[in-house]
């Protein structure tokens, strides 16, 4: 029982509870995601900004332009929808409909704070790596339906890696869930609550390395620099998106940055504690306390890929693969023995 | 094996492309990411500037020589200004001689600072670029106070250049030498010797010795392929004879002879080797006129023909002009640096990647106004 159903426990049947709490989940969800987009487009454009001796956007909404990305989401909302004439309209018209509710869906499982779980699945991780799996058939229908060489050739691209790179974060998630001998999300945080020797990411050294394979392996799975090949802006234009405008060009964004959020989330259970933070459990503000400790840290595995971004140059399409498949998937498998090991051994 | 026949799709490049580096068009065959037939089609810029020539004076010329390689204006305006002064005869004074060589030598890196800017975009690596116009901006101030352009400058005329030093320029000048030096090692640090560009462009696009002389690639781009040839030292114009400073080649050793990481990093060798002659420029500078003593309205060189080349940030740029003794050329022709690269580009680049042909491209570093003229 989460906390939002315990609340409407008091006040319609139980039968409905369930089907309610979810409806209230998504609303929650939708608006934290929005305002996360809105504010990490915006905070992604002043880091470039600042990294690059320029000071980003400066104008709307008088400080420092924090409401630009707000003039920017009403900009596209209000273009006309061009969809090109060869495009196939079905698949146009799905793709980024389909890449948008699999960065929703991901969330059902990730504990946001102390009892706020949309749905504490006994199988919760295995949940998202399986719900995760369908972005790149999204992807791929986008490229195919564009009737774009370009666009083919990034959704080409974004198949092989987004596949490939799929195999390592899955077995960098293997290690945490054979120490903490459970699926659930909320049972894998109450593990790693009372201080940060406690995370999973500290409890030993292959756990450490799984958290850096992990975390790698995920930014290439949300394509973003240096693996960002799919959306090579020099090599392919814009990639898989190339004839998207207007609001479907909208919604791939959306979906891009949320993914960033979604397995910097996903890191944050699994390795570094999810909302558990300095102050004590029975604090009076525990829950708005714990969310906080949530996004804190989340926040900043994504500020960390907006700083590879713009630090790196991007890798050949080869070496991405070779990098997957020649070292990550066997670190992966040595970080599984290794865990297992020390759980027999320890 | 060899009755197997890939038939390939046929991708188009450009004109309208991130890393055309102007309006330029590759046609690709590929199979799948390997390109195994490429084709470069150019021509999208072209503005008949040699008839243009034939139709207007001189001096009037100048100004359209901006044009050609617009991110270093002043080599070209160099480049025909010696050719005229060959076919002419004209002495040109000591000092004009000194601010030509400054000047150019400036624009040498501010073209170098483009060239390592958008190479890094190309590669994916974005904010190197905006720190490269940072420095820029510095040289572009100083051009601007100079002679009141920012891009196509028409300073260095027939006989001279059009204005005499600003009070304080050459201090400035200096200032900006010593803030920029460090630099180069910050670009290095953040780019050059990046793992990652490493992997990306060393040992790609190897352009051996032997194709860079048939094709008659020269420049940068040729110094890469390990030749240590530079019209600076070995056919000196103007005052390089009194200066001294290195020919950096291409070296084995992170990348190979003649590959994108070499023809790269010549590139950023050559912005200090710069430096430094613009340094013993700036002491050895001395005073009078910067104008040999001709009234440009009334030139009229005797007929005849003359051929002068000179060494531009791309490479040797050949004015060949034809009078008839009037005043007004009877033809010039220009030999293009970027247009020898570009042609070589089929020849040394089939069976790379898509990524590949990128990287090549970008470390040719041509400008597309000087191929099509």
């Amino acid at each position: 029982m989460n906390l939002i159903e315990k609340f409407l426990g008091n006040f319609i049947p139980d039968n409905y509870v369930i089907i309610v709490s979810v409806i209230i989940f998504f609303g929650i969800i939708l608006s934290i995601l929005s305002l996360y987009n809105l504010f990490i487009v915006w905070l992604e454009r002043k880091v470039a900004g600042h990294m690059q001796v320029r000071p980003g956007p400066m104008v709307t909404g008088g400080f420092h332009g924090w409401l630009q990305t707000v003039a920017d989401g009403i900009k596209l909302f209000l273009k006309e929808d061009i969809i090109p004439k060869e495009a196939d309209n079905i698949f146009f018209w799905i793709s980024p409909a389909l890449i948008m509710a699999v960065s929703f869906a991901v969330w059902v499982c990730i504990p946001l704070g102390i009892d706020l779980i949309p749905a504490d699945l006994n199988l919760g991780i295995f949940f998202i790596i399986a719900i995760s799996s369908p972005v790149v058939v999204g992807i791929v229908m986008a490229g195919w339906a564009s009737k774009n060489k370009w666009a083919m050739l990034g959704a080409f691209r974004s198949a092989a890696q987004i596949v490939s790179y799929e195999i390592p974060v899955a077995l960098s998630i293997l290690p945490p869930i054979i120490y903490a001998g459970t699926l659930s999300m909320t049972g894998i945080v109450d593990l790693q609550i009372g201080g940060f020797w406690n995370w999973l990411v500290f409890r030993n050294p292959f756990l450490f390395l799984t958290f850096i394979t992990y975390y790698i392996s995920a930014v290439a799975e949300v394509n973003r620099s240096p693996f960002d090949l799919p959306e090579a802006e020099s090599e392919l234009v814009a990639g898989f998106h190339t004839e998207y405008s207007g609001m479907r060009f909208a919604m791939f964004f959306f979906a891009e940055y949320s993914n960033m959020l979604a397995v910097s989330a996903i890191a944050v259970t699994l390795f570094l504690g999810g909302w558990s933070g300095p102050l004590p459990t029975s604090f009076v503000l525990r829950i708005p306390v714990s969310v906080l400790n949530f996004f804190a840290k989340t926040m900043f595995l994504v500020y960390l890929m907006i700083w590879f971004r713009w630090t790196f140059p991007r890798l050949r399409v080869d070496q991405l693969m070779n990098l997957c498949w020649k070292f990550f998937i066997p670190l992966s498998f040595i970080n599984l023995f290794g865990t297992t090991l020390w759980k027999l051994l320890l | 094996m060899s009755e197997f026949i890939i038939e390939g799709t046929t991708l188009f490049k450009g004109p309208q492309h991130p890393s055309t580096h102007g309006v330029f068009q590759l046609k690709l065959k590929t199979d799948g990411e390997i390109v195994i037939d490429l084709d470069p089609v150019i021509g999208y810029l072209h503005r008949c500037f040699e008839k243009h020539c034939e139709n207007i004076n001189y001096t009037q010329v100048i100004p359209y020589t901006d044009r050609l390689d617009y991110v270093a204006s002043m080599n070209n305006n160099w480049g025909y200004c010696l050719c005229v002064e060959k076919l002419a005869g004209i002495e040109v004074p000591k000092r004009a001689e000194f601010i030509r060589v400054i000047v150019g030598e400036l624009n040498r890196i501010a073209s170098h600072l483009v060239a390592f800017g958008t190479y890094g975009m190309d590669i994916g690596a974005f904010t190197p670029f905006l720190y490269a116009f940072r420095e820029r901006e510095f040289i572009l101030d100083l051009f601007e106070e100079l002679c009141g352009a920012r891009l196509t400058y028409n300073f260095v005329r027939i006989g001279g250049v059009s204005y005499d030093l600003p009070p304080g320029w050459l201090q400035k000048c200096l200032e900006f030498l010593d803030y920029f030096l460090p630099f180069i090692d910050e670009y290095n640090n953040l780019l050059s010797y990046n793992k990652i560009f490493i992997k990306r462009t060393a040992r790609v696009g190897i352009l051996s010795k032997e194709l860079a002389i048939d094709y008659n690639v020269t420049g940068p781009n040729l110094r890469a392929c390990g030749i240590d040839w530079d019209l600076r030292r070995d056919e000196p114009f103007s005052v390089y004879k009194e200066l001294e400073f290195n020919v950096c080649t291409g070296k084995d050793g992170i990348g190979v002879c003649g590959d994108s990481w070499n023809r790269y990093f010549v590139r950023m060798l050559e912005m200090a080797e710069s430096v430094k002659i613009i340094k013993q420029a700036l002491d050895m500078i001395p005073d009078g006129p910067v104008m040999s003593k001709f009234n440009p309205l009334a030139f009229k060189p005797p007929a005849g023909e003359a051929y002068a080349r000179c060494e531009t940030p791309r490479g040797e740029i050949g004015f060949f002009i034809m009078s008839n003794g009037s005043d007004k050329p009877y033809r010039v022709k220009v030999k293009s640096p970027c247009f020898s690269a570009i042609s070589s580009i089929p020849a040394f680049s089939k069976g790379l990647m898509i990524a590949d042909i990128v990287a090549v491209i970008g470390s040719l570093d041509f400008v597309m106004g000087e191929v099509d003229r």
